[in-house]
């Protein structure tokens, strides 16, 4: 193996000689898995969920390989890895998940123990990115930047990716697991809507400790985190979760794949029974054996140290007249740009949402051009957000000018992050086994109705996020407008919602009335648009003019002619 | 069917008594947790090692006041995909500080045995014409575990990578 080191400033964690043992082993493991299953001793259900836990699935018309991109934050270097994979393994791109992931969409089995290879050279890897296991845990994209910061989740989360690598007792779980991890006063992780979400807090002494919601999750049954403790101590953090983590893996359902999650399980025993059997486990668990040492967090900590900061001014005058002599970069600093808590630095979004193109996807060029740029401008890291975005969180103010240049010569400059243009779509029939629709051409024609960058920020704050199926991959249940795609008699509807809410004000969209054809429904959505601008007063948001007046106005304009 | 031990093919010494059959006196046996429920008093006075056999769906606590009269727990796995035997197997030690022998019967893969031995389970009944080295295989392929297994006590042994002990 050719260790490449992935870069030093970069906040991601650093692997040493045990981590890589550790990747080389599995990679290995899995090759002689490969061998066992093409051999016959492994049966084709024994193998499936052995390559599953590597990252492998078989989709409609190829492999997908999922890598994992521990809570989303990675270094220019191993991203430039990624780019290259994808040159020659794939088609020449790669797709950014909801998931924090990228996954390759045309890869071939043979292909796979050397692409693990390559993935090993940079401290990559593509486990527990599928299967019945604890997946990637995903956090705030704005980590270890956000102005309104209150705990680095980073931390907390890679305590999480290692205890939960291989863990004996969890890797045949009832299903998947997933955990998310927010340390900020505004929820951007969507905790709610995990089976484990965490809020990360301090107390008055500031010492840091966790909040736990368990059993959110979106899927045929959406159902909202219920509030399980409100202060779980950091030592006590990987008690609890052990805790909970048992209680799911006894009593969670085995009989039925579409009940099995944890939030069947909290909603069937009741939350009150729930938390007393948790509750039970924690006492017995809480001990020298799974206390959380503070030394162990402050080595882990000193991973995901800040980087060398310039001592800047608060503002940047270079930014201030570059804003005022050209609009459009005002008009993207306003929208992509948000504050960071070191003076003089800004956080900046990398919409991947071009109008007409497909959310989430980026060329390996691209890919290319956004490791260099992070090189230059960000201390080579970089961010993959939840809603398929890309950050570059430690930009100098001075510096945004010629960065955003750079990005909108490339293709990547859109301004939209937030907006109705920043679509979530779900890979959809274009590509995955379990859809009914296809979602990606519903998100392109949707970009592209609504491309015009100043017509999108008079509209403001809207998610659109778009399932091809039940499944909802594409988080429909939580999107201000919600679209599902639905399978009638062979024709693709899309099913509209409104009211989803992702954020520490979780809620489930409401069905507004009859699925649509694709055309109808693009129409619909800018019907919704129009008759929101027009009921909305001074300084509402979408969704609260939605909460103010209900689904009526909305309903009579697109169901009007029925 | 062959039994596994410590990594390698073993002898096994006991045997399964199904429902309904006459369970001998003169060596050691296995029965159904059901029959255990059924028919507990006609064990009474038993010299013979006695182990019990219970179903996926039947967890330690069920079993955990009557545990000091069984030398062996066997717990089932109907499909190797449900794990719920590594929480009873943890349970029993754990919780209840089972010490006797806790052997995993059923669907089981070589895949499985690392996490099987750390959960505390001493033994498998694995399946007829089962490759005996990808069971020795198992043990030594993954040399860095992140957790603590059962048989560790120190408080530091949480992410043991810090502590050096695989390296």
């Amino acid at each position: 193996m050719n260790h490449i080191a992935p870069g030093a400033r970069a906040g991601i964690y650093h692997y040493d000689a045990i981590d890589r043992r550790f990747v080389g082993e599995r990679v290995e493991q899995f090759r002689k898995q490969v061998d066992r299953r093409l051999a016959g001793e492994l049966t084709e259900e024994e193998f499936k969920p052995i390559r599953l836990m590597n990252g492998l699935y078989l989709q409609l018309h190829a492999y997908m390989l999922r890598i994992a991109v521990p809570y989303g934050v990675m270094s220019a270097v191993q991203l430039r890895k990624l780019a290259e994979i994808g040159r020659t393994y794939d088609k020449g791109y790669g797709h950014f998940t909801t998931r924090q992931n990228l996954q390759y969409n045309w890869i071939k089995l043979e292909d796979t123990p050397a692409i693990l290879n390559a993935l090993a050279d940079v401290d990559m890897h593509a486990l527990q990115t599928s299967g019945n296991c604890v997946r990637n845990v995903t956090t705030d994209q704005f980590v270890g930047a956000a102005k309104d910061e209150v705990v680095d989740g980073r931390v907390y989360a890679e305590i999480l990716r290692q205890w939960t690598t291989l863990h004996p007792e969890f890797t045949y779980l009832p299903r998947k697991f997933k955990i998310a991890i927010s340390g900020a006063a505004s929820d951007r992780a969507a905790v709610r809507v995990h089976d484990v979400g965490l809020l990360a807090r301090r107390n008055e002494a500031g010492e840091a400790g966790f909040t736990f919601y368990v059993g959110g999750g979106l899927g045929r049954s959406p159902f909202i985190g219920k509030l399980v403790r409100e202060w779980v101590a950091e030592e006590d953090f990987v008690a609890y979760l052990e805790a909970i983590l048992r209680v799911y893996n006894q009593y969670g359902r085995r009989d039925n794949i579409y009940k099995a999650r944890i939030k069947i399980l909290v909603h069937e025993l009741g939350l009150e029974k729930f938390k007393a059997e948790v509750e039970e486990e924690f006492a017995r668990l809480r001990g020298p054996k799974y206390r959380l040492d503070p030394a162990i967090v402050a080595e882990i900590r000193t991973h995901f140290a800040p980087p060398p900061f310039e001592d800047l001014p608060e503002t940047s005058d270079a930014l201030a007249r570059a804003k005022a002599e050209n609009p459009a970069f005002a008009n993207w600093v306003a929208v992509n740009v948000a504050e960071h808590k070191a003076p003089g630095y800004a956080i900046a979004t990398i919409s991947l949402k071009p109008p007409g193109g497909i959310p989430g996807d980026a060329t390996c060029d691209q890919m290319d051009l956004i490791a260099d740029l992070a090189e230059r401008y960000s201390f080579g890291e970089l961010r993959v957000s939840h809603v398929q975005n890309i950050v570059l969180a430690h930009v100098k103010q001075d510096e945004l000018f010629a960065l955003w240049q750079q990005l909108d010569a490339a293709g990547l400059g859109t301004a939209n992050a937030g907006l109705i243009g920043d679509i979530i779509a779900c890979p959809g029939l274009d590509y995955c086994a379990l859809a009914n629709a296809r979602s990606i051409p519903l998100a392109q024609a949707l970009s592209a109705r609504f491309a015009d960058p100043v017509r999108q920020r008079t509209i403001g704050e809207l998610g659109i996020k778009i399932s091809g199926c039940i499944n909802a991959c594409g988080h429909h249940h939580v999107g201000a407008i919600g679209i599902l795609g639905v399978d009638k008699k062979g024709t693709e509807f899309y099913q509209i919602t409104v009211g989803g809410d992702p954020t520490l004000t979780t809620a489930i969209g409401d069905i507004l009335g009859p699925s649509l054809t694709e055309e109808e429904t693009v129409d619909a959505i800018e019907a919704i648009v129009e008759v929101y601008l027009a009921h909305r007063t001074e300084g509402e948001r979408f969704l609260d003019t939605l909460a103010r007046v209900g689904h009526g106005p909305f309903k009579e304009r697109i169901y009007a002619a029925d | 069917m062959p039994l596994i031990e410590n990594g390698r093919i073993g002898e096994d010494a006991w045997s399964f008594i199904p429902d309904g059959e006459p369970v001998p006196n003169d060596r050691p046996v296995i029965i159904s947790f059901e029959r255990w429920q059924a028919d507990r008093a006609s064990f009474d006075g038993r010299n013979a090692k006695l182990g019990v056999r219970l179903k996926s769906g039947t967890l330690a606590g069920a079993i955990a006041p009557d545990l000091d009269r069984f030398a062996l727990v066997a717990l089932e796995f109907p499909k190797f995909r449900d794990g719920r035997g590594f929480s009873t197997a943890r349970e029993l030690r754990e919780r209840y500080g089972y010490t006797g022998e806790i052997r995993a019967v059923g669907h089981v893969i070589p895949d499985q045995y690392q996490f099987l031995v750390r959960t505390g389970f001493t033994s498998v009944e694995a399946p007829e014409g089962t490759n005996p080295e990808s069971w020795a295989n198992a043990l030594s392929e993954i040399t860095v575990a992140f957790q603590p297994s059962l048989d560790e006590t120190e408080p530091l042994s949480l992410l043991r990578r810090k502590l050096g002990l695989a390296g």
